[in-house]
């Protein structure tokens, strides 16, 4: 079942470099401050560190004890504190807290911020108000790419989507840009750039800014990677909103994955505690199915454990000798073997129990008439259902997002009653949940009536006028519309099928989705590098709201080797699902090789 | 959206979906149970006495040695005694961690500072920071950010937002007259840098009257954005509310104050918050919503009394008849009061006849007793009321109501199905009895 690795598939650059440099990096700073010091980390820095460093790394370089930033006061007696943070004010306000108390008791230590991936000036305006700039120091990690996996880099920046997508902030753009220029600097320029979205677009442009400035270092470089996409969020809400049937999605949506890391829970581990488990393409065993729709995992594990077990039994009619040959050599390895199938199983089954107590059935059924425009009442009445239910209130707005982006929005009436009932059931302070949902372009209201739609069109020209006036932010998210119902049928994102779709042998992407559509992000990324441009697709990008913000920029693909130009590095600006991953790397083994990352 | 019946019908039975049901739980949880047992069996011979292979994991589940798991036995330790201490010292000491693996990194430090080659030459530290001309990635690290400050008022907008870009400190202060200060805004705006943006914005705000700022960045949609969220993450809850009160947005201003009472833990006080909440611009149906909100809160406080039974919650909110149902029922059957149950069903029409009735649907009602466990007597009552025959059937084969079962094939007069159910039922049961006496009894008319 696993897909063999194409013979010819290029190699894929050696990302480990980043985790060298980001350790290194950090070990420098460190020794900034020289003597023993203790180290307070952030809990969302905690994971990343953890795949880089350890804490015989962090004593190697005099860190005494670590501690986690958190609203509580320092217990730490040491003359020397450094902070390693995210730029956020909070972070600000708790080191000022800790720092003044320290001042009132007439106590001098010394105090060192370490920014991560960089520091914000909003930041040290906060020292500053607190009167304690100067009596910290400043220093920036530029750690702004993790490997996650030999195909995958995160930013692992989660307030990225709500920063830019909700608040319009445009803080990480620099950022994404730095990323880029690390990435171009140890890989190669990118012969083929292209890209979507106003973020994208952006980015692209100051990371060009910074290549201008210190241009030459590229030069002459052989390009290991072909082409570089970028793409926004909100090009593509749908997909993201979608319940997620291949088996790594199905682990993330059930366990939420971390961080490229999983804690499976009593229930899956068959013992009294958690486990904490990596799963990437070192994990054998999860690298064959992590692809796959969940409906061929089992079959295959059932195949795998009875393989183990035949592997076991060989050992009964062996000799002496060669019982030490197999425990020296063999044992080891099934025993690793043994140890993530039953892993993997007990996570198979907590799913499966899961699933089939929420009627999981039932919402995939929802969700794919939605996606095909059928039976909008039914949905809708489910949706009702679930809200009053009370089943969850993260997927009742799963699905009512999904309602509203499918349809252009939803009904007035219908927006007024699912909100009411929603409010009832999960608590009436949602309603700014629903404010903030509205603001990202995720859950309208239909304008009444065509007349708007005039009005519309001429709202979204003064919008992206620069010299536009009074506009409110309310409506530049009417001017925005989603067209999904256009968009999907230019690009054929819902599959004709005759016939049972086969899961096992997938014949596009659709699979990712049990054969029911074909993800948007993904199909633009295949369109656009078939054509190797925008051309042809210029009623989609309109239809994308994204007329403006579709670029193509090849520059140097005559000296780019042919090898290499099959490597694709794909930005998804605001993150990306497993689902995603999973599509892109059946077009990868289809076509090209692909691999992502996310911030 | 408009497709015909036919073609919905053949939506929701087309095969296409049917390779695999996640309800489908016999099938695949017995192939996983199979799987499960054949490897557990393989236990005995895998003990656990050696993990070699095994990350070495603490309590909590960290792996030993893990920045994570470090944090924690501090946290947990640290407010203990001078023992438990001095332990902590121990055990967090270099030396105790020495069986762990060294970085396996060769390449020095310097060797990445430089972005021309790929480490190839390793270099010392110090001749990577005397190496000056080189490119680095970390330009600032090792010097004094004094030494970048710069006293020259040369530089024009441009230059200085490309150097604020960089990190470098930047004096703002030559920009004085309005215009100056708008351009410089105008260049942060057009490289995109968002912490630049609020760089200038802070200045902005320190150097202009509120009324010249608001003025200007009306007009100015970026960096209004830029400055709403600076506002929002500083807290100054009070310029915010003035911004929006200057641009008019009433309900984003109402929602902002609205915000302010998740922040509030004392009921009282939260209820009286609300209460100042009540008058604001909220759209209409927000407006609802908020009165609700507060209501609810007052209620809260009196639970007690006799205003709170759910009916009259019910009244009070409006809560659809579904909601109301849904809930109720759930909440009862939590509480195995199938009185109550029985009584949320139950008309009755003015001649005095009772009815049941479920604005649900039956079906639902059974799904949901089902799954807080109802016995199955209860559930064959509702099950019975299932209007629909090839539901009622499925329901009452998924919950093994065998009377229902039964009776319906009875009533379907179709002896082939009864006749095959009877493989269903435990031998020598009371259900088999019935099923035998069905069969042979001679009043019957069957249809096969």
């Amino acid at each position: 079942m696993a897909f063999p690795h194409r013979p010819d598939a290029p190699e894929l650059p050696d990302f480990s470099m980043l985790k060298r440099l980001a350790r290194d990096q950090l070990i420098y700073l460190l020794e900034q401050l020289p003597g023993k010091k203790d180290l307070f980390i952030e809990a969302d820095l905690m994971s990343p560190l953890d795949r880089i460093a350890n804490v015989s790394i962090l004593k190697q370089h005099e860190v005494d004890k670590l501690y986690k930033v958190e609203n509580k006061p320092a217990l730490s007696s040491n003359e020397q504190l450094c902070f390693l943070v995210r730029p956020r004010i909070k972070n600000m306000r708790y080191i000022a807290s800790l720092v003044n108390a320290d001042k009132l008791a007439g106590r001098t230590r010394k105090y060192k911020v370490i920014f991560s991936p960089q520091k914000f000036y909003a930041c040290e305006m906060v020292l500053e108000e607190e009167g304690i700039y100067g009596d910290v120091s400043c220093d920036e990690w530029a750690f702004s790419l993790l490997p996650l996996d030999v195909d995958l880099l995160s930013m692992e920046l989660p307030e990225f989507f709500r920063d830019y997508f909700l608040e319009g902030d445009q803080r990480w753009i620099n950022t994404v840009a730095q990323a880029l220029h690390l990435l171009s600097t140890l890989y190669g320029p990118f012969p083929n750039c292209y890209g979507i979205g106003r973020c994208a677009k952006m980015a692209y442009e100051l990371w060009r800014n910074l290549e201008e400035e210190e241009d030459g270092e590229t030069k002459g470089r052989r390009p290991e990677i072909g082409h570089i996409f970028l793409l926004d969020r909100d090009v593509d809400f749908v997909t993201a909103l979608c319940s997620q049937v291949v088996y790594e999605g199905l682990v993330d949506d059930t366990f939420r994955i971390k961080c490229g890391s999983v804690d499976f829970g009593p229930e899956v581990t068959s013992s009294d505690k958690s486990l904490k488990v990596l799963l990437n393409a070192e994990d054998k065993v999860f690298n064959e199915i992590r692809n796959e729709h969940f409906s061929n995992v089992f079959g295959f594990l059932s195949q795998k454990a009875r393989n183990l077990q035949a592997q076991y039994d060989r050992r009964r009619g062996m000799d002496i000798k060669q019982m030490k040959n197999f425990v020296s050599q063999e044992l080891k390895g099934l025993k690793q073997e043994h140890r993530l199938l039953s892993l993997h199983i007990g996570a198979c089954e907590s799913i499966m129990k899961k699933k089939t107590k929420q009627d999981f059935q039932e919402l995939i059924k929802t969700e794919h008439a939605l996606l095909e425009g059928f039976n909008i009442r039914e949905s809708t009445s489910y949706i009702e259902e679930h809200i009053d239910r009370q089943v969850s209130p993260i997927e009742s707005l799963r699905l009512m997002c999904l309602l509203s982006i499918t349809e252009n929005g939803l009904i007035p009436k219908d927006y007024r009653s699912l909100k009411t009932q929603y409010l009832q059931s999960y608590g009436p302070e949602h309603l700014l949940t629903f404010s903030n949902l509205r603001r990202a372009g995720l859950l309208t209201e239909q304008a009444p009536g065509d007349t708007l739609t005039a009005v519309e069109s001429k709202v979204s020209k003064l919008v992206t006028d620069k010299a536009a006036g009074k506009i409110t932010d309310a409506f530049s998210s009417l001017a925005k519309r989603s067209n999904f119902r256009a968009i999907s049928k230019k690009l054929n994102l819902i599959p004709r099928v005759d016939g049972e779709y086969d899961l096992k042998v997938p014949r596009d992407m659709a699979y990712v989705f049990g054969g029911a559509y074909v993800p948007l992000s993904c199909r633009i990324i295949e369109q656009v590098l078939e054509r190797r441009s925008w051309q042809g697709l210029d009623e989609v990008v309109r239809l994308l709201n994204c007329s403006d913000f579709a670029f193509t920029d090849m520059t140097k693909e005559d000296k780019a080797s042919s090898e290499s130009l099959r490597l694709i590095l794909v930005v998804f600006l605001g993150g990306c699902t497993f689902s995603e991953i999973s599509a892109l790397r059946f077009l990868g083994r289809e076509k090209v090789r692909c691999w992502r990352r996310s911030p | 959206m408009n497709r015909t019946k036919g073609d919905e019908e053949e939506y929701w039975n087309s095969s296409k979906f049917k390779a695999f049901t996640f309800d489908d739980e016999d099938d695949e949880l017995s192939q996983l149970k199979e799987s499960k047992r054949a490897v557990n069996s393989l236990r005995d011979f895998v003990d656990d006495d050696d993990d070699d292979d095994l990350e070495r994991v603490s309590w909590s589940g960290e792996p030993v040695g893990s920045i994570s798991w470090s944090i924690r036995e501090t946290a947990g330790n640290s407010g203990s005694t001078h023992e438990g201490r001095e332990q902590l010292k121990s055990r967090n000491s270099f030396s105790s961690y020495a069986q762990l693996p060294k970085p396996t990194s060769t390449y020095s430090l310097s060797s990445f500072f430089r972005g021309r080659t790929r480490p190839g030459s390793f270099q010392s530290l110090s001749d990577a920071l005397s190496d000056t001309p080189a490119k680095s990635y970390a330009p600032e690290l090792g010097r004094p950010k004094g030494e970048y400050r710069d006293y020259s008022n040369d530089w024009s907008p441009s230059d200085t937002v490309r150097r604020l870009r960089k990190g470098k400190v930047c004096s703002l202060e030559r920009f004085r007259s309005l215009q100056d200060k708008l351009q410089l805004l105008e260049e942060a705006v057009s490289m995109h840098d968002g912490n630049v943006i609020t760089a200038v914005l802070i200045f902005l705000k320190r150097t202009l009257s509120k009324e010249i700022l608001f003025r200007e960045l009306e007009v100015r949609q970026v960096a209004l954005r830029h400055l709403i969220h600076f506002l929002k993450e500083i807290g100054d809850q009070k310029l915010l509310l003035d911004l929006f009160r200057f641009l008019d947005r009433t309900e984003e201003l109402a929602l902002s104050h609205y915000r302010e009472h998740l922040n509030i833990q004392d009921p009282d006080k939260r209820k009286e918050f609300l209460k100042t909440c009540v008058g604001l611009p909220f759209s209409a149906e927000d407006s609802a919503h908020i009165q609700d909100h507060y209501t609810l809160l007052e209620r809260q406080i009196i639970i007690e009394g006799t205003f709170s039974s759910p009916v009259n919650l019910k009244k009070t909110f409006k809560i659809p008849d579904k909601q109301y149902v849904l809930t109720a029922l759930a909440a009862r059957a939590k509480l195995r009061a199938w009185n109550d149950v029985d009584a949320l069903f139950t008309t009755k029409n003015w001649l005095g006849y009772t009815k049941k009735r479920a604005p649900i649907g039956f079906h639902r009602v059974v799904e949901i007793l089902h799954k807080n466990n109802a016995p199955v007597q209860i559930l064959q009552e509702y099950v019975n009321l299932v209007e629909d025959v090839d539901t009622k059937l499925n329901l009452a084969t998924k919950f093994k109501c065998h009377d229902v079962v039964i009776d319906t094939y009875r009533d379907l007069k179709d002896r082939q199905q009864l006749l095959a159910y009877r493989s269903k039922v435990d031998k020598g049961s009371a259900e088999e009895e019935k099923i035998d006496a069905l069969l042979s009894s001679s009043q019957i008319r069957w249809k096969n």
